[in-house]
C-alpha cells in the first residue's frame, strides 16, 4: 500500500513539473498505477534502498535513481537493479501465504 | 535458461496485487481492493543538470503511530535528519528483514554523500512524509497537493520517493 501512496504523490509532482523517481520493491503496484521513473529492487518489502548496513549497495541503488532522473526520456521507465536478496528465496512465498494461521507478514 | 530456482512458468517478481486479492478472497472477502490504475502517466524532465538541482526525499515512514505524522503529511528539516523513523503500522516483511538501518529505506546519508561528490546540487530544505492510505482519494486530494506545495516553496527540482 505504501507503493501505491508514493506512486500517487509522484504522479502529482510530475504533473506540476517536478521530476521524480521511485525506489521500490513492489513492482506490480507501481507499474499498475503508472509512474514516470521507477528503480525496482527485487527484495522483500522493507529495504528498497539496499540491505541494512550495506553502504555500497545502498549507494549503487540510490545512484541508479539519480541516473534515471537524468536519462529517462518517457514515462513508465523502469530499471531493475542487479541485486539478489538471497540464493534461497522463501520470502517470495511467505507474503500472504494462504493458510489457516493467517498472514505470515504482519500488517498492522 | 533459469537460475536460482526460478520457475519460468511464473513471473519472477512477487505480485502483491494478485497475492492480496487471492488471500482475501480465500477468507471470504468478495470485494477485492481496486488498486490505482491510470492510462496516462505525467512526465517532467529535469529542468537543469542534477549537479545544480535541488533534491528532496519523500517517505511513508513516520514518527510513531501516535504522532500526527501517521495520519497527515509532515516535513523534517534536512539539516537535522532523524537518526531513525518508525515503520510500524506499515506493510513490510518482518520475517525476512528489519528496518533498523535508516538508509535502507530513507537514504539520507547516501544522498548527502552524492551532494558532497557534486552529483546533486543541494538537498532541499525539507524532506517529507506521507501517510499510507487505503483511500486513494485522501492521497490524491489531501496529501499529494500538500507535499507539492511544500516542494514548490522549497524550490525542489526532483524528488526521490521511497515506500516501505
Amino acid at each position: 500500500m505504501c507503493h501505491q501512496t508514493v506512486s500517487l504523490v509522484a504522479r502529482h509532482l510530475e504533473a506540476h513539473g517536478i521530476a521524480t523517481v521511485i525506489l521500490g520493491s513492489a513492482r506490480d503496484i507501481v507499474e499498475h498505477c503508472g509512474v514516470a521513473r521507477f528503480v525496482f529492487t527485487d527484495f522483500p518489502l522493507g529495504n528498497p534502498c539496499g540491505k541494512p548496513c550495506d553502504v555500497a549497495m545502498q549507494r549503487a541503488i540510490v545512484g541508479l535513481g539519480l541516473d534515471l532522473l537524468e536519462s529517462a526520456r518517457a514515462p513508465r521507465t523502469t530499471v531493475q537493479t542487479p541485486f539478489v536478496w538471497s540464493e534461497e528465496q522463501p520470502w517470495r512465498d511467505n507474503y500472504m501465504r494462504i493458510e489457516p494461521a493467517g498472514p505470515s507478514v504482519a500488517t498492522s | 535458461m533459469s537460475g536460482r530456482g526460478v520457475d519460468p512458468t511464473h513471473r519472477t517478481f512477487v505480485s502483491y496485487i494478485d497475492k492480496s486479492r487471492e488471500y482475501y478472497l480465500a477468507r471470504g472477502y468478495g470485494n477485492p481492493y481496486r488498486w490505482a490504475y491510470f492510462d496516462e502517466v505525467p512526465f517532467a524532465s529535469l529542468q537543469r543538470p542534477l549537479s545544480q538541482s535541488v533534491v528532496t526525499l519523500i517517505t511513508t515512514a513516520h514518527e510513531g503511530v501516535d504522532a500526527p505524522s501517521f495520519r497527515s503529511a509532515y516535513s523534517i528539516p534536512s539539516e537535522s535528519a532523524p537518526v531513525s523513523l518508525h515503520t510500524d503500522g506499515l506493510f513490510w516483511d518482518r520475517l525476512a528483514t528489519h528496518t533498523e538501518d535508516l538508509d535502507s529505506f530513507f537514504p539520507v546519508h547516501r544522498l548527502e554523500e552524492f551532494v558532497r561528490a557534486g552529483r546533486i546540487g543541494h538537498l532541499a530544505r525539507r524532506f517529507h512524509g506521507v501517510p499510507t492510505e487505503y483511500s486513494q482519494r485522501k492521497t490524491i486530494e489531501r496529501d499529494a497537493p500538500e507535499v507539492l506545495r511544500r516542494c514548490q516553496e522549497d524550490g525542489v527540482d526532483a524528488a526521490l520517493l521511497v515506500p516501505l
